[in-house]
């Protein structure tokens, strides 16, 4: 290796390191106690000091899906002996499981609206990106503008209005309201993201294949879509997150069948008051696949998070 | 000559269509393909704002639909301008903003300047680093105050371990000089990251070349840093500064789950106290004002800004 004097020395490298590790580690301390809490029964949940070795159960996760109440010994004794392992542990609390909860309709809510709203987008956000990357369309700089600005506005200023519009059509409290909602709130970050990852495939390709007799369509879809595959995976990624995540929407417009996990989750309460472990196991269910995504998007992060302003 | 299988299935557009297709001009594209996007933001961002402008001019309650609504000119207006409370508010907002955009712009840009040294396995801690800040906020919040629970919280007892006082003694969101600082940490905790990679992105920019040249100069490595280093990254720490600004000032659901604005009002940022007047006092006109006023704010601040950033980037 050749010498650089820009290249840090070995010691200066041990004791950056050293400093960012520390940073990581502690930045990761409420994550881990959020996952240790969801497998730790309830009186280890409160312990003083806070316990970190502990027998882990799955109590936590058996009262997230269940609903359950209260009963006497002989209640119990009636019931006859537990069937399921969920049953048991139940049992062991003085409660009799009466139910499903809802937490896995609220889950899957978030499913079908994030799934849903991050579908939409990327069909309207690709196809305006092509266009604004491609052609020249009046007013280019401020439709686009326009787009970003609509990022800006509070969620709760333009809320009133859409409770209204939605109460008028009779999408309050449905999927696909929120659907449409989302799509649109995630609109300008997919089309400037997008823009960025089109403005970078040459436009040569596609003049190839216009002069080989392809449409404009077919160009598009056969030879700048594949291009873009990787733009469009993570804009998609971010978009889910972004749907994922989102709580002020959620909570004003949606209470019964549309409501999605986030204003669920700090809802959860126990037989006996707040539930942490039962808190605790819902947030971990909910927190650990954006980590992935977030491991799998590492590489584009930065683009995502400024709208494309820094590409690195 | 053979032919590719694009080229087959090309052909295999049924001729009718492609004709169809074949015949429209790129204009004629570029408006179908702009207009869907461009037709629902306007459908769910921009009536419904010219519906909040025009409603703000007005008394109307959305619980009370019967009755007769008036047009009160700019009422609202002058009585949110006169309300002491929502001076309040924006003093705890511009506190809240005040200082998480300082804690996380030298927190930020020390990790950043200490990842750029390129130590092994930075790219592994910087992704770990990145984590909380792709979380949901009203989840991560509401957890947050599980840490700040007095005597049983993690937060209080490492507070308590290092310091000596008593873990039940004090309340991090029940007591009022310690809720700022509460929402503060745990907004500094989420988006720090955020300001980091900004800033990495600043430093990787800087081309070695510079160095270089300023080492043959013997400029010291301080000299480096003052003259080279920070007004290179400046753009993109202004950059951050103004992300971070426009969103904590429409900071709302990590607050909310934390410490709902209380106590008293030492929290409620604007965003709460409007969603209170709108969703829970249903003062829906006077409220729609209050939204515009914000609405003007965040546009005028950042109008203003972005200009000051042109300028810096223009040196």
């Amino acid at each position: 290796m050749s010498f650089s004097v820009t290249e840090p020395t070995n010691g200066t490298k041990w004791f950056a390191g050293l400093l960012v590790v520390a940073y990581a580690i502690i930045t990761l301390v409420p994550l881990l106690w959020i996952i240790a809490t969801g497998f730790k029964s309830p009186t280890d949940s409160i312990a003083y000091p806070p316990v970190v070795v502990f027998e882990p159960t799955l109590e936590g996760y058996v009262n997230l899906f269940t609903d359950r109440t209260r009963a006497t010994d002989d209640m119990i004794e009636a019931a006859g002996p537990p069937e399921t392992w969920y049953d048991e542990i139940a049992r062991s609390r003085g409660t009799v499981i009466t139910g499903p909860s809802r937490y896995g309709e609220r889950f899957l809510n978030s499913v079908i609206i994030g799934f849903g709203s991050t579908f939409l987008c990327m069909v309207l956000g690709t196809a305006a990106a092509y266009a604004f990357s491609r052609f020249r369309v009046p007013l280019k700089d401020d439709l686009l503008f326009f787009i970003l600005s609509t990022r800006m506005m509070p969620p709760i200023a333009v809320s009133i209005p859409i409770f209204l519009m939605f109460r008028n059509l009779g999408l309050n409290d449905t999927h696909l309201g929120m659907i449409l909602l989302y799509t649109a709130v995630n609109l300008s970050l997919s089309v400037w993201l997008l823009k960025g990852f089109i403005d970078e495939i040459p436009m040569e390709y596609e003049e190839a294949a216009l002069i080989d007799g392809y449409t404009r369509f077919q160009a598009f879809y056969k030879v700048v879509l594949p291009q873009a595959a990787t733009g469009i995976a993570s804009t998609a990624i971010f978009c889910l997150i972004f749907a994922w995540n989102e709580y002020a929407f959620a909570v004003l417009l949606t209470s019964g069948t549309a409501q999605t996990a986030p204003p669920f989750i700090p809802n959860i309460i126990g037989v006996n008051g707040k539930d942490w472990p039962a808190v605790a196991a819902g947030a971990t269910i909910f927190l650990v696949p954006v980590m992935v995504f977030t491991v799998l998007l590492r590489k584009h992060l930065l683009r995502g998070i400024t709208f494309g302003a820094v590409r690195k | 000559m053979t032919t590719s299988p694009i080229q087959k299935v090309a052909q295999s557009t049924p001729d009718g269509v492609a004709k169809k297709i074949r015949g429209l001009s790129d204009r004629t594209i570029a408006w179908i393909f702009v207009a869907p996007t461009i037709f629902l933001l306007l459908a769910v961002n921009i009536f419904p704002l010219i519906w909040t402008i025009r409603l703000s001019f007005t008394n109307f309650r959305v619980n009370r639909p019967n009755k007769d609504v008036e047009w009160v000119g700019l009422r609202n207006y002058e009585r949110i301008l006169n309300d002491p409370d929502i001076w309040e508010t924006m003093q705890a907002t511009a506190h809240f903003l005040l200082w998480t955009i300082t804690l996380q712009v030298l927190i930020g840009f020390l990790l950043a300047f200490l990842i750029n040294k390129k130590f092994r396995g930075n790219d592994l801690w910087t992704t770990i680093i990145v984590f909380p800040m792709m979380l949901s906020p009203a989840v991560v919040g509401n957890f947050w105050t599980f840490l700040y629970q007095p005597q049983i919280g993690l937060f209080n007892y490492v507070i308590a371990f290092f310091t000596g006082v008593d873990p039940a003694s004090f309340s991090m969101i029940g007591d009022v000089h310690l809720a700022p600082w509460a929402i503060i940490i745990a907004d500094t905790w989420m988006w720090t990251p955020f300001v980091m990679l900004i800033c990495l992105a600043g430093l990787r920019s800087i081309p070695d070349s510079i160095y270089e040249a300023a080492e043959c100069d013997r400029a010291s490595k301080w000299r480096q840093f003052w003259t080279i280093t920070i007004p290179m990254a400046l753009p993109f720490l202004m950059l951050a500064v103004l992300f971070r600004g426009i969103e904590n000032f429409k900071m709302f659901d990590l607050v909310v789950q934390l410490t709902g604005g209380g106590p008293g009002n030492t929290t409620t940022l604007t965003s709460i106290d409007l969603k209170r007047e709108a969703f829970e006092k249903w003062r829906t006109g006077y409220s729609s004002a209050y939204a515009v006023i914000l609405f003007v704010t965040v546009f005028g601040l950042a109008s203003i800004y972005v200009k000051a950033l042109n300028k810096v980037k223009e040196r």
